[in-house]
């Protein structure tokens, strides 16, 4: 596909596979999407919708603090994070948990990160994705940052920075698409539209009538793609990584999706949406019409399916076990990672913690 | 050796550890061609290149956000705030990042930058270019925050804070930019961070200061010596994580103390400095601490400026109260 042919301007957005299972636009579709990786990505797609149905059972059940749902935005999650490479780049916001475990991040430590416990955010070595990060979009600025640092070292590196319709506001995310435009950064700015920061419609964000079109102001491309359309997501933003892996600067890309659940578990949409206006946007989720499409292709049985659910929602307890399981309660941990070397005052504090947890009685490995 | 000012210095220490560490990536407002306002930089991006000292667009969260991403992409960058008065659009970065990577990622990732930052009053400059508000970089866990007062001090520390694997924000107090020269020396010599000097021995009163007020206070102490009161001098150099060993031995010496900043008095380190001196060495103390601070107005533009700055006259009145007491 040709990015230049989706000027926002003119209102043309990628779309590939329509909400009814049919391929409406085979020549945008990429030739390495075949239908059998198709299978594997709605696989990806339905370990997601699995794993953020159990975070929030977690949550109800007190086992998670808030939790921040992805349901709806899994072709956005799973058809983005998939073109990536091997040393490629994941800046997540935070909803990004498809994306997140895509890119090597085990499901126990994000689990582990809602639950509470700052080691959810120690990942693993060799795999190159950022924190969660919390503040709407101050981190589009890191990924802005890690770009460069690849373009000077001299990686053929992409950085998938994502972000909501909300932080489009933000004064981070200009400067953001500024520097990386005036830099040539190889990063993908993937903005994930869905609809609403927390109570606020997209339409109070801002006055243009698309989010994509913000890049043009920056000097390069901005694409508005279906983001419920796996095909869709994966052809823009493959586009869109090979665009910038080559040299030629960031891209923007506006999936356009709907957040079905709450902002976070602590959030009641009821205020703000009607059930009018979320049951008009149920047919559209990601999954029905690649199950669809799957099925008229013989590539999905209902036996299958069912088995595929049964199986991971087996395996997300054992996950949510493991996360459990595997939070350290210690309290020196509080003190210990703030500088390379702890400094005195801080041993001092630490020194006095454990006094404390000693006269009344609690012991200093969290046991009582 | 040659005497420089601490213009001079700052200088030839990015040069030096430009030379010897190439991950060192100097960026911000006018840091390149023209050398830095200041002309801190002066010189480094036609020895160094424009990748290595970059002119960025005028955005100062974006030239720390940034950096902080150059960090975990495996350089070592050096962003510059142009003034002080500046920093409140990077403050969201470094108090919900910079400061926070290393705890928040348990180690995972960590964040080797220095970010300088021109500060202080005393230049007769235009309004918002005055500030002195360290007080609130001192505040935050995971930061270290180092004030040079001398060529000599400031040449060692940015060394030293280049050479830290944390993040740093180095404050450049700009009434000495170019105020003193003394010898510095070329090559290797670092200055501890966290580690106070004791710029003038005695024995009868503490004097605490850092950044332009060390000179201050050092003119305080050459004041009262006729009268027969030998002031010690402690130059406090990082703020955080604080040297308060050096001050408290001092104090259980002296028995009185004073602590001068240019900064606002409420919530300014000085209260800090007496929580921790009452906390560590109160029946050391033969008379109530002294401050001697800004006050807590807005930093008046340049014809009320020496008004606001606390001078020699001011800290040798403290000085003389607390001796009396």
């Amino acid at each position: 596909m040709n990015l230049a042919e989706y000027d926002p301007l003119r209102g043309r957005r990628v779309e590939v596979l329509d909400f009814t299972g049919n391929i409406i636009a085979p020549d945008v579709r990429p030739d390495d999407l075949s239908d059998d990786y198709l299978l594997d990505l709605y696989d990806r797609m339905v370990f997601l919708r699995v794993a953020d149905q159990q975070a929030l059972t977690l949550q109800r059940a007190g086992r998670m603090g808030t939790y921040a749902p992805t349901l709806g935005q899994e072709a956005a999650n799973i058809g983005s994070a998939a073109v990536l490479q091997e040393g490629d780049w994941v800046v997540p916001s935070f909803r990004e948990m498809g994306a997140m475990l895509l890119r090597g991040v085990p499901l126990q430590l994000i689990y582990m990160y809602w639950m509470g416990s700052e080691w959810g955010s120690h990942f693993p070595e060799n795999v190159r994705v950022l924190p969660i990060c919390a503040p709407v979009g101050t981190q589009t600025l890191h990924g802005v940052g890690l770009a460069w640092a690849a373009k000077l070292k001299g990686e053929q590196t992409v950085t998938l920075i994502y972000f909501g319709d909300g932080a489009t506001s933000k004064g981070d995310f200009h400067e953001a698409m500024n520097f990386a435009g005036v830099f040539q950064t190889p990063c993908v700015f993937f903005c994930q539209n869905n609809q609403y920061s927390i109570s606020v419609p997209r339409s109070t964000q801002t006055a243009a009538p698309t989010l994509a079109q913000k890049a043009i102001a920056y000097g390069f491309p901005g694409v508005m793609v279906d983001g419920n359309d796996i095909l869709a997501v994966y052809a823009a933003t493959k586009e869109a990584a090979a665009h910038a892996r080559s040299g030629r600067g960031p891209v923007l890309i506006e999936a356009q999706t709907y957040r079905l659940g709450p902002h976070t578990t602590a959030d009641d949409p009821s205020r703000y949406r009607s059930a009018e206006e979320l049951k008009a946007q149920e047919p559209y989720e990601p999954l029905p019409r690649v199950r669809l499409y799957l099925e008229k292709k013989g590539l999905l049985t209902p036996a299958a399916e069912t088995e595929r659910w049964e199986r991971y929602q087996t395996l997300v307890k054992e996950e949510a076990k493991k996360a459990e399981a595997a939070i350290p309660l210690r309290p020196d941990d509080i003190f210990d990672y703030h500088y390379a070397t702890l400094p005195p005052y801080l041993a001092h504090q630490k020194d006095y913690l454990h006094r404390i947890l000693a006269s009344s009685g609690e012991g200093t490995d969290g046991q009582a | 050796m040659a005497k420089l000012n601490m213009v001079e210095a700052l200088n030839l220490a990015l040069k030096e550890e430009m030379s010897r560490d190439e991950r060192i990536i100097l960026l911000g407002e006018d840091v390149g061609r023209l050398g830095g306002v200041f002309r801190v930089t002066d010189g480094l991006q036609a020895l160094f290149g424009p990748n290595r000292v970059v002119d960025t667009p005028l955005a100062e969260a974006a030239i720390v956000g940034t950096a902080l991403g150059l960090a975990l992409g495996g350089f070592k960058p050096v962003p510059e705030i142009q003034f002080m008065g500046f920093l409140p659009a990077a403050l969201d970065q470094i108090i919900c990042h910079v400061s926070r990577y290393r705890n928040r990622s348990r180690g995972r990732y960590t964040l080797p930058m220095v970010i300088r930052l021109p500060y202080g009053a005393g230049i007769h400059a235009p309004e918002h270019h005055s500030e002195s508000t360290e007080a609130i970089l001192a505040h935050l866990p995971g930061l270290k925050v180092v004030i040079p007062s001398t060529p000599y001090d400031a040449k060692g520390l940015l060394v030293s804070a280049l050479r830290d694997p944390d993040p740093v924000v180095f404050l450049e107090p700009k009434r000495i930019y170019r105020a003193v020269r003394e010898e510095v020396p070329e090559g290797d010599y670092t200055i501890p961070l966290s580690t106070a000097k004791i710029v003038r021995a005695g024995d009868a009163v503490t004097v605490v200061a850092w950044g332009s007020m060390v000179r201050e206070a050092v003119r305080a102490a050459e004041l009262v010596a006729p009268e027969g009161i030998a002031a010690e001098v402690i130059d406090l150099r990082t703020i955080a994580p604080m040297d308060d060993e050096t001050i408290v031995a001092s104090i259980r010496k002296t028995g009185r103390g004073v602590i001068v900043h240019e900064a606002c008095r409420t919530g300014g380190l000085a209260a800090e400095i007496m929580a921790r001196i009452q906390e560590k060495a109160f029946l050391s103390l033969a008379a109530p601490l002294e401050r001697v601070t800004g006050f807590d107005t807005i930093v008046p533009l340049l014809k009320l400026e020496d008004y606001y700055l606390p001078d020699p006259h001011r800290i040798s009145r403290a000085i003389r109260k607390v001796v009396r007491f």
